[in-house]
């Protein structure tokens, strides 16, 4: 309910056209050589806590801006205001055409703070995307008309076809969240996550469908490799005041990263490291040599909120797949809306 | 001093309950012989619940006394392996205390359990449910907040261990879910869950949001944990009701690995909305 208040808040400030940078403190971008991350009960860093992590930091740089990773805060101010400026001008309420979708009210694009990075992406140094490797398995689904492609469709969002739920991309699946395909990433809404720690373990906890991803600190090898899974199997180790995540064994059922790759060649490092009082460093990198010519690292400010993690029962409700593939039969005329049954040979 | 005396007589008073209970459970000896003093504890002092635990029963199949029986017609070709395996039951006093009329409709959904069975679609399985499903779940123990990943369905729950007040805002699949002390015992209270979930697969069930679980764990010794949750919904039975078990460490599956059931129940929910000759499946997953 909190957050829900918060984001209204947020709506309505923004669309006053006076988006709320009165109520954000001067987190500074760069880490503070001096800070030092309180301790758990056991003496390595706490990362425990409910963090936000949406941002309207793009993933790649304007090319305008070279190596440079931060702006100042004048800049994002300024670049803020034009943003709100712009709201305010639409009405922000339409979707975008068809029969009505996401509004404004679902957007959740700002950080809760003051993000100075100029882009995601740290490496390659000029903030944008490797090449990718030729020939590598490309798709790119969203919310518009379906692509062309076969099964296994390993889109979040989008699909190929309304055939068969195999056809629809795996969020809408509702088999993993839209931002929480390991690496979680800034999207739509719903970009909060709670880290649990014990002595021994790690958990992501993404409130997209409920993924907890379990990370064990005390392993020192990963499953057998015939054992593939969604959010593959992931161990952890510190390296000074950074948990650093490797992950691997992924099935081949998403992707690797950006509409490239599949993702059991991937491998994923993720580093958490508490900068500030309210905020961690969510630092990952993929590595995919069939997809990417090069690995790619991007960092993500998460910050900290005294919200809760609600549950995300996704499946429990998919409506939408069973109108998905209803209305597509209605439309192929083997359905019969009105008795709500398979059309009766004639 | 004040202190220690009150300590004194915790102990005291756990030490006489947990006899009692030993008495009355008749357990093995070997069990009988372990104290509190030697299982895993936290840096506070709290018991540590933290591991990969799972439950040695038949509650999943029928929470009361039941005795061996044929699974269901639509799944005979199943043979053996949907037949239902007998069982003591869970519940104090055998039988669950329905309010008069109520147990139709516990008849209605066993007679067409494999049908109406929320978890046949891989739905969450709600508390306590969750808890004896034959599936391994892990602990996450913390001071302010105790997350419970559950192997099937990747259901899971946060347990806020430092909200004693707080309140369901919204009825959920899991519950809302405090967490509190009483000496080594964790408490759950478990509220706001929806009313689509059952307790076993012979249909009983509840009526959601004026449920109230709560749940006891207390640990026998490292490896061993004497569960109990007390069911009270009014609107379905005369009375309060108990259930009790033990969960075991599961100490062969040391890494709990994904059960995420979605995929293997699309062809249940949405193959009658198929297009004529769509293959069932995703193409790369072998299904024989």
């Amino acid at each position: 309910m909190k957050k829900q208040t918060f984001l209204s808040a947020a709506i309505a400030a923004a669309v006053a056209g006076s988006f709320a940078l009165s109520a954000v403190n001067t987190t500074l971008a760069q880490t503070d050589p001096n800070y030092k991350a309180p301790r758990t009960e056991w003496g390595t860093p706490d990362l425990r806590g409910v963090f936000n992590f949406s941002s309207n930091t793009p993933l790649e740089r304007p090319r305008e801006y070279g190596d440079r990773q931060y702006y100042t805060p004048e800049e994002v101010r300024a670049r803020d205001q034009r943003a709100a400026e712009a709201a305010a001008a639409g009405d922000g309420n339409s979707s975008q055409g068809g029969v009505g979708g996401y509004n404004q009210f679902w957007v959740e694009g700002n950080p809760v703070d003051l993000n100075l990075r100029t882009s995601m992406l740290i490496y390659p140094e000029n903030g944008r995307m490797p090449a990718r490797v030729e020939g590598a398995p490309i798709a790119f689904g969203g919310l518009g008309p379906d692509y062309n492609g076969t099964r296994p469709v390993r889109v979040a969002v989008g699909g190929i076809a309304k055939d068969g739920p195999e056809d629809r991309g795996i969020s809408e699946r509702c088999l993993l969240g839209f931002n929480s395909v390991p690496p979680f990433m800034p999207s739509m809404y719903n970009n909060n996550v709670q880290l649990f720690q014990t002595e021994d373990h790690f958990v992501i906890f993404n409130e997209m469908v409920h993924e907890a991803r379990i990370v064990r600190l005390d392993a020192d090898a990963h499953i057998p490799e015939n054992i593939t899974q969604w959010t593959g199997d992931s161990i952890g180790r510190w390296e000074g005041d950074t948990l650093v995540v490797e992950t691997r064994n992924f099935n081949a059922k998403t992707q690797t990263f950006r509409g490239v790759g599949v993702s059991s060649d991937k491998t994923l490092i993720e580093k958490f490291t508490r900068r500030a009082d309210n905020v961690v460093d969510y630092e990952f990198t993929v590595i995919d040599p069939k997809a990417y010519t090069d690995k790619l690292t991007a960092v993500v400010a998460m910050f900290q909120t005294e919200d809760e993690i609600f549950e995300y029962a996704c499946h429990e409700g998919n409506y939408g797949m069973i109108n998905i593939l209803q209305g597509q039969r209605v439309e192929d005329g083997t359905w019969d809306y009105e008795n709500n049954r398979a059309m009766l040979p004639q | 001093m004040k202190t220690q005396l009150k300590t004194f007589f915790a102990v005291a008073v756990t030490a006489a309950a947990v006899s009692a209970f030993w008495m009355v459970q008749d357990a093995p000896v070997q069990a009988q012989n372990s104290s509190s003093s030697d299982i895993p504890r936290t840096p506070d002092g709290k018991p540590n619940f933290s591991g990969i635990w799972q439950t040695m029963n038949t509650a999943n199949w029928d929470i009361e006394p039941h005795e061996a029986r044929h699974g269901p017609l639509s799944a005979l070709q199943s043979g053996a392996h949907l037949a239902f395996p007998p069982g003591l039951g869970v519940v104090e006093g055998g039988m669950l205390p329905y309010k008069e009329g109520m147990r139709a409709k516990q008849e209605e959904n066993k007679r067409d359990w494999l049908r109406l069975d929320p978890t046949t679609q891989c739905k969450l399985p709600g508390v306590p449910r969750a808890t004896y499903m034959p599936y391994p779940f892990q602990i996450f123990q913390a001071p302010d907040g105790t997350l419970i990943s559950y192997q099937f369905a990747g259901a899971d729950r946060i347990v806020h261990m430092d909200s004693p007040d707080m309140e369901p805002q919204v009825d959920t699949w899991m519950g809302t879910n405090v967490g509190s002390w009483d000496g080594d015992t964790l408490v759950i209270d478990v509220m706001g869950q929806m009313p689509d979930t059952w307790f076993d697969r012979s249909g009983n069930y509840h009526s959601g949001w004026d449920m109230h679980v709560q749940e006891r764990y207390t640990m026998l010794d490292r490896n061993t944990i004497q569960y109990s949750a007390t069911i009270n919904d009014p609107n379905i039975y005369d009375r309060p009701w108990t259930i009790n078990m033990h969960i075991y460490r599961n100490l062969d599956e040391t890494k709990m690995l994904e059960f995420k059931c979605v995929e293997f129940v699309e062809e249940l929910m949405y193959g009658h909305l198929r297009a004529p000759g769509s293959p069932i499946g995703d193409g790369i997953t072998p299904i024989h």
